[in-house]
């Protein structure tokens, strides 16, 4: 055995195919293949040609500018778009200042948006300017705070105050106060559906895992509570829900107690939701084998420790697919609250398509609404694929 | 080193007739015995014969259904200040390792000293780097648990248990999931801990390491203590014929 020397490194042969090779062996490797890949090709042909020449010749996109204002905001009072304008520049320095204290996968989504920024910036379409000013100031905002904020780690508790903050100071802002307050019926378009979209995810996560715990409860009383309102929300369509927030909550209400609509139709979204979201974390938790929480256990930790820094890490890392499909999901419901007269980015469409000038232009319309959809639940979907990545899940 | 100059008079763990039931199994049918400070046993016995059970009841992974168990002056009981008490004092090594596998090999031995004893990180940090030296795997530290051998895996979970700074050391069938020639490096670690002293109860398949480091080895059969003796004796003149048989079966190979 001492004369047992390796000669030389043999390479593993080589996959790579050149591209006629892989043409012939994927595409025409024998006669019914040729055929139904010709046939393809013819089909593409006429569908793209279709679509193209509707796209570029018929089409009529003037509908979309001339309407931007709508579709972003709704019926909101021109003279009151400073109020937005000002939320955007808080989430800018916001998301700057994140990025530059945290890096990492907060620095890559800020990049996204500050680039979204500048492309409205350069558009060559004719907008309005204090859309272009708006994002001149914001791209701004980002790059500034970003180069503030860079390994500033001493400003870390106060950027997450100032996250925290964010909701109570922005419902504030966008409603304004006194006579010239803003009834939130006029808020509509992506503004009313990022809002709804945002404070759905945010809030039904947290009760999501709340009532996931519960339903492994070993207490009868929390478990119960929790399956009962996991199978009551689950066996009712949202818009149920949404109907009966809206037209039956307040006759429960003591007399003269108003809750605001856009926030009724948010605790409906949450609380529908939720109960979702237990169910995915709860297939989650179930893959976290026992001798987990046994270790936990022997080094002393209690339940909710043992919960906190051992188990809902693992669990949650391994349902992050379905939790961001729930994500995902919710924000295309919210497209629902127009059937209780608000008016998000779909439900703007009928508005604009009231007007007698672009009557018939459904086509367009829904197209461009689709896209903008498309847009932000692929960055969700994109986003969650980086935070797997970041997270390791698979790997260890 | 049988007669072990650590050892003291004083009982640290005391069980009198411990009973548990998995539903109308009876597992534990009476356990009495008590172990001394700085004592190491070593308990053996056919699969089935809850000396696994027993040592998990220790610190109350298993809870007994009759008798008392008292570790420390603490009695075992339903009260949760006393139980997580007393796994403070008693650190425990699984057959499977159980480390996280979310954290890093340095997290997953810092984790009890920053969360349970409110150690500071840098401290604990510190104190887990001298551990994985002792353990002669330092530069694992950063990795985590997927990315490093059975036998690295295991001394990781021992620095974890160390950690707490037990006066217990609780180690069941730490080398029965490891291959073969990994099994000695897990072995000399616990070798060289129970030379430091500590208070140890190990089952274990290992009769070498039983004869060797064991002041005393007791022999489990049907959820009873069926011979307990000094290794010497009980090795080379057992009493029983369960006892006889079984030793045949393990020195066999």
């Amino acid at each position: 055995m001492e004369n047992l020397t390796f000669t030389q490194e043999i390479k593993p042969p080589s996959t790579k195919k050149s591209p006629l090779r892989w043409l012939k062996d994927n595409l025409f490797s024998n006669w019914y293949n040729t055929l139904l890949t010709l046939f393809t090709i013819v089909l593409l042909y006429f569908l793209f040609k279709s679509v193209f020449t509707w796209v570029f010749t018929q089409a009529q996109w003037a509908v979309i500018p001339a309407n931007l204002q709508i579709l972003s905001v709704g019926s909101y009072p021109r003279e009151h778009l400073w109020r937005v304008a000002y939320v955007i520049y808080v989430l800018a320095v916001l998301m700057g200042l994140s990025a530059g204290i945290w890096k990492g996968l907060n620095q890559q989504i800020t990049f996204a948006i500050a680039c979204i920024g500048a492309v409205i910036t350069l558009l060559p379409i004719n907008v309005n300017t204090s859309v272009r000013e708006t994002a001149v100031i914001a791209t701004t905002l980002i790059a500034v705070s970003y180069v503030l904020g860079r390994d500033r780690q001493n400003l870390k508790r106060w950027v997450i105050i100032g996250w925290v903050l964010m909701f109570p100071w922005m419902m504030f802002m966008l409603h304004g106060f006194g006579e010239n307050s803003i009834s939130t019926l006029n808020w509509g378009g992506l503004l009313l559906t990022l809002i709804l979209a945002v404070v759905g995810i945010v809030a039904c996560f947290p009760i999501g895992v709340l009532l996931a715990l519960g339903r492994r409860s070993r207490l009868p009383a929390i478990r119960w509570v929790s399956i009962v309102y996991i199978e009551v929300v689950r066996g009712m369509p949202l818009v149920t829900i949404l109907f009966m927030g809206s037209l039956m909550l307040p006759i429960f209400l003591p007399g003269g107690f108003q809750l605001d609509k856009v926030l009724r139709a948010m605790i409906a979204l949450t609380l529908f939701s939720a109960a979702y979201m237990a169910e995915n974390v709860r297939g989650g938790l179930q893959a976290v084998p026992r001798g987990q929480y046994e270790a936990a256990q022997a080094v002393g930790l209690s339940y909710p420790k043992t919960m906190t820094f051992i188990v809902l890490p693992q669990a949650l890392r391994s349902v992050i697919p379905a939790i961001v499909g729930q994500f995902i999901a919710l924000f295309k419901d919210t497209s629902l609250v127009s059937i209780i007269a608000l008016s998000e980015l779909l439900g703007v469409s009928d508005n604009i398509l009231g007007n007698p000038n672009w009557t018939g232009l459904k086509p367009e319309l829904y197209l461009f609404i689709a896209v903008i959809y498309f847009i932000f639940t692929f960055a969700m979907s994109y986003v969650s694929q980086i935070v797997e990545a970041d997270l390791g899940v698979g790997k260890h | 080193m049988n007669e072990n100059e650590n050892i003291t008079n004083d009982p640290i763990i005391v069980c009198e007739d411990v009973h548990k039931w998995f539903d109308d199994f009876h597992v534990l049918k009476g356990i009495t015995t008590s172990f001394k400070k700085g004592e190491k046993a070593v308990i053996c016995g056919p699969s089935g014969s809850g000396k696994s059970t027993f040592i998990r009841t220790i610190n109350r992974l298993e809870e007994h259904q009759r008798g008392t168990i008292i570790v420390d002056g603490i009695e075992l009981s339903n009260d949760l200040r006393n139980i997580n008490l007393i796994r403070q004092e008693v650190g425990m090594v699984f057959q499977q390792f159980n480390l996280f596998p979310h954290l890093s090999n340095l997290q997953n031995i810092t984790l009890g000293p920053i969360r349970v004893r409110k150690m500071t990180k840098s401290d604990a940090e510190e104190a887990a780097l001298a551990l994985l030296d002792r353990m002669g795997i330092e530069d694992q530290a950063y990795k985590y648990p997927a990315e490093i051998s059975g036998g690295q895996q295991q001394r990781v979970a021992i620095a974890r248990a160390l950690a707490m700074e037990p006066k217990i050391m609780l180690f069941d069938e730490p080398t029965s999931a490891l291959d073969p020639e990994m099994i000695s490096e897990v072995l000399d670690v616990m070798r060289e801990l129970a030379r430091s002293g500590m208070t140890m109860l190990v089952v274990t398949h290992e009769m070498g390491f039983a004869r060797e480091v064991a002041d005393r080895v007791m022999f489990f059969d049907e959820g009873v203590v069926v011979e307990e003796a000094a290794p010497v004796d009980f090795f080379d003149n057992p009493q029983h014929d369960r006892t006889k048989l079984f030793i045949s079966q393990t020195l066999q190979h």
